[in-house]
């Protein structure tokens, strides 16, 4: 017997297609129902619970009406229904809610139709205690928790389920302001990381298994720690390949901030020698770390989210500022800055393959940086290994 | 009914249209030979020794040193001669081997009919019982065999000399990254040049081979239209290039317009150029390595040369070098002196051994009947029916809905294409995997390619010369079937195979080092019990 968790948020979604660029907040809610909206994110849930039926000897358990009891029995299911709600007028708080109380109930993996708001919500609620899935319903899909459409979300929860995928994977919870996206300023924040089931078979081979994982970031870490400089500032973003470098370095990383590091000599870097200068700094402290000292500077950051950006997206502490201060002190002699001459871009190997030849992104919110930073970046994918990427702005 | 009425091609055709077989794989619930071993049984009874032998000789096993000794006899199965035939030819009808069905499934690995008589010919005694330690004066013509061989080589690709020596395709890679090495190390700056470039779509044996030989290794992406990116080249490369190690085509295919100036740009560097020719099937007699100014070059005998694959006998490789690079390469090398052949092993600044003796013997002499047999317009024939076999492949899978080619759109391809069904998955959540386990329903073989898994829902198909339009046909139209279960009975699908031995396997099994018991004494003492019980 295997229990699977089902929570729908109901208005997921409906901002999208009267183009309200989002579902957050009550007043925008109203004015998508009075728009015409219809809610999708029932039959999105819907069609990831057709894969499941083929699954022996599954309980559903679910919250009422729209929040999933409707989807499950739709799709044939006799869900076990817990929790009240008040049908027409769910919130964030009943998602949450409903979340905890699924964690109580001892459930083997939550299914969740939504958006990125959604998924922040179920963070809250579970953080990284509970393996967990997304179901893209929602108008912004920024967070990896989602699969790529309901069926494969269907498909790759009945493999859990069944015990044939029981890999887990960290999956960036990211959301972007809806206010400021609306007057068309994109500001992304990392909010934290939830449990995937990672279907290496999917698009793996058996011989990728083993290569991937967490490997490939000791890897990556061993690569840089190993050319690290001593007395050299390092600024190292966000991500969980970041944090790889800190584990490396005997330190710890704020898995959602900007770290800045010191190294000592190669002895002590080996001996797990780092120094935290200043955890989760903001943009004004790297300014004045970065004029307080005289030392050279680089910074470190990955790949955020599946879009392939580099800067802009849950990074933007790092900023424009940052950016050219750390780049300016390599300024040639015919005084032009060259930016990525002091900043290492790291990313697992499997994070550029899903990216195909898609061109990687910098969107710092200075357009004359972005226009420098175009060209083509070496990632560190492994120890001793780079990939030669393409940058858009 | 009378004979006369009979249409005998009835079950095959439905109005001139090929019908799907209707197969079924043979399953013999056959244990492990180990299990069917019998105390006492025996294959052959070896005569005893006559007593008069005995009393000159003594006790054999005395003159052994007391540490070479067994303790106990080995845990070998003890089976007759028929059981061991008949446990064999069941294990073989559980299988979907190259003679049995439509290999085009297998993209890169060039599966090729591997012709019977040159198997025959490696079996005969006369190679069968040659000695490596033999003197040259007594296996002339197997050295000249390898020299001859040697020769259409140096034809095929227009490199000086080659070594026959690597026992597979990426100890020829390895063999080519060493040369790389010993070059920069001749002049001085084998310390600064620590770097080889590739693309993510060469041969992974290239990326692998370098850092095996510990360099850095530097992957290119493709450019938007899927092409290997000149100007990511550039950037790459610097004063640290040791070489780049290319595949052309690539796995994906597609044919690299811009190869010479690839190779103007890695030379202008500073660093050598050597050309992976594992996909070389669709270029034989038709472009050459040197000719493009590669320094170096690979062949995979047990692809390109139709020599079996892996499993079916032990591979070969060629490491190929131009005029300049040909002193660094293993020793020895077969010469000959106008006379007679001979092993020169005077080779001052070869990188030494790459394996034992002089290579697979048995299967260079398979490679070099074949070519033989086909002679030169015969082998540029075999690249130019494998392109068009392929190109007819692609047109007929682009038929099926759902199925994509991606990269160089519109484009033909050499001689295999890595196709997507990233369409089908996301319509009908059927994965590409999935698909490759229902069209074994159907007696053939499909795989989702090999590493990196940048195509999404990938796989990879390589119909080679030795396919029949009717063949082609008949596998496209079971991935066309196949794509449309996918949308009208998803779940056949993915519950298949319903026709085969095993259902599905355990990804994550496979994947797990602790649950592998690669030997039968190692699973013995997985599951708790001793060798000898």
């Amino acid at each position: 017997m295997c229990r699977l968790g089902l929570i729908v948020n109901p208005i997921a979604g409906i901002g999208g297609r009267v183009g309200l660029k989002g579902s957050d907040g009550g007043e925008i809610q109203r004015r998508a129902l009075e728009l015409g909206a219809e809610p999708q994110a029932s039959g999105r849930a819907v069609q990831a619970l057709e894969r499941l039926r083929s699954v022996p000897r599954l309980g559903l358990i679910t919250y009422p009406g729209e929040m999933g009891e409707t989807a499950a029995r739709i799709s044939g299911f006799e869900p076990t229904v817990i929790g009240s709600i008040s049908s027409g007028a769910t919130t964030a708080q009943d998602t949450m809610e409903a979340a905890r109380e699924m964690k109580r109930q001892d459930i083997d993996l939550l299914l969740f139709a939504g958006g990125d708001g959604t998924a922040r919500d179920i963070y809250r609620a579970i953080g990284e205690e509970l393996p967990a899935l997304g179901i893209p319903a929602g108008v912004k899909i920024h967070s990896a928790v989602y699969a790529a459409n309901p069926a494969s979300a269907g498909n790759l929860a009945a493999l859990y389920l069944q015990g044939r995928v029981t890999s887990l994977q960290e999956a960036e919870v990211m959301d972007i302001d809806e206010e400021a996206f609306r007057s068309g300023i994109v500001s992304a924040k990392l909010y934290g990381y939830l449990k995937i089931p990672f279907r290496t078979s999917l698009v793996q081979s058996q011989k990728m298994a083993s290569i991937g994982g967490s490997g490939s970031l000791t890897a990556i870490a061993e690569d840089i720690v190993e050319r690290m400089e001593t007395g050299c500032l390092y600024i190292v973003g966000p991500g969980t390949t970041t944090r790889a470098i800190a584990v490396e370095l005997g330190l710890d990383k704020t898995l959602l901030g900007v770290d800045v590091f010191r190294v000592g000599d190669s002895d002590e870097r080996s001996n797990k020698g780092g120094r935290l200068v200043q955890g989760d700094a903001n943009e004004a402290e790297l300014l004045e770390l970065l004029d307080m000292d005289g030392h050279q500077a680089k910074i470190i950051v990955t790949l955020i989210g599946g879009q392939g950006f580099i800067f802009g997206r849950g990074n933007q502490q790092i900023s424009p500022r940052v950016i050219r201060a750390v780049g300016g002190r390599l300024s040639s002699g015919d005084g032009a800055i060259k930016p990525w001459a002091n900043i290492l871009v790291v990313g697992t190997r499997e994070k550029l393959y899903a990216l195909g030849s898609k061109p990687l992104r910098v969107d710092t919110g200075d357009p004359a940086l972005d226009e420098r930073l175009s060209g083509y970046v070496t990632v560190v994918t492994g120890y001793h290994e780079r990939a030669v990427r393409k940058v858009s702005a | 009914m009378s004979q006369d009425t009979v249409d005998i091609s009835a079950h095959r055709f439905t109005n001139g249209k090929l019908n799907l077989r209707r197969y079924h794989q043979a399953k013999w619930d056959e244990p492990v030979i180990f299990e069917l071993s019998q105390t006492g049984q025996r294959g052959i009874l070896v005569p005893e020794v006559e007593q008069g032998i005995r009393d000159e000789v003594g006790d054999i096993l005395a003159t052994l040193p007391e540490g070479l000794r067994r303790k106990q006899p080995p845990a070998l199965p003890e089976l007759g001669q028929p059981q061991v035939l008949r446990h064999y030819v069941r294990l073989s009808q559980e299988n979907l081997g190259a003679d049995l069905n439509i290999d085009v499934g297998q993209g890169t690995c060039t599966m090729k009919y591997s012709p019977k008589i040159n198997d025959q010919l490696a079996s005969s005694p006369k190679v069968t019982e040659l000695h490596p330690l033999q003197d040259a004066q007594t296996v002339q013509g197997i050295l000249e065999m390898m020299y001859r061989f040697e020769g259409i080589l140096k034809e095929i690709s227009g490199m000086s000399r080659f070594s026959l020596q690597p026992s597979s395709g990426s100890a020829a890679i390895y063999t080519n990254v060493s040369i790389i090495r010993a070059y920069h190390q001749s002049r001085g700056d084998a310390d600064q040049r620590d770097e080889v470039i590739t693309t993510i779509f060469s041969h992974p044996s290239n990326a692998a081979c370098a850092r095996t030989a510990g360099f850095r290794v530097i992957t290119l992406y493709p450019d938007s239209d899927g092409y290997p990116d000149l100007e990511a080249l550039k950037a790459a490369v610097s004063e640290r290039t040791a070489a780049l190690l290319i595949t052309n085509p690539e796995d994906t295919g597609i044919y690299d317009p811009q190869i010479a100036e690839f190779v103007d740009v890695v030379h202008e560097a500073g660093g050598l150029c050597c050309y992976d020719q594992a996909n070389a099937n669709g270029i034989l007699g038709i472009t050459r390595a040197r000719d493009a100014g590669f320094d170096l070059c690979h062949f995979n005998l047990h692809k390109t040369f139709s020599t079996p694959h892996g499993c079916g006998g032990p591979g070969a490789g060629a490491a190929g070098a131009s005029e300049e690079l040909a002193r660094f390469l293993p020793v020895p090398v077969v010469q000959y002196n106008g006379e007679r052949y001979y092993l020169d092993y005077d080779r001052p600044d070869s990188i030494g051994k790459i394996g034992t003796w002089y290579g697979n013997a048995s299967v260079i002499l398979k490679a070099y009947a074949w070519a033989m047999s086909l002679g030169a317009e015969g082998l540029r024939e075999v690249a130019e029916i494998a392109v068009l076999n392929n190109n007819y492949l692609l047109s007929k899978i682009l038929e099926i809905p759902g199925a994509s080619a991606p990269y160089a759109k519109g484009r033909r391809r050499i001689e295999q294409v890595r196709y997507s069904w990233q369409e089908l998955a996301e319509e009908t959540g059927v994965h590409s995997e999935e698909i490759g386990l229902r069209a074994a329903d159907f007696g053939v073989h499909y795989w989702t390619s090999h590493h990196p898994f940048v195509v999404p829902e990938p796989c990879t198909l390589e119909p080679t010369e030795s396919y029949s339009k009717d063949e082609l046909d008949e596998y496209a139209g079971i991935l066309a079937h196949v794509a449309k279960e996918a949308r009208l009975d998803p779940k056949m699908v993915r519950t298949a195979p319903h026709n085969s031995t095993i259902h599905t396997v355990d990804h994550d099994t496979l994947d797990d080092p602790a649950r592998w018991a690669v030997t039968w004494r190692a699973y013995l003492k997985k599951i708790g019990r001793t060798g000898n019980s």
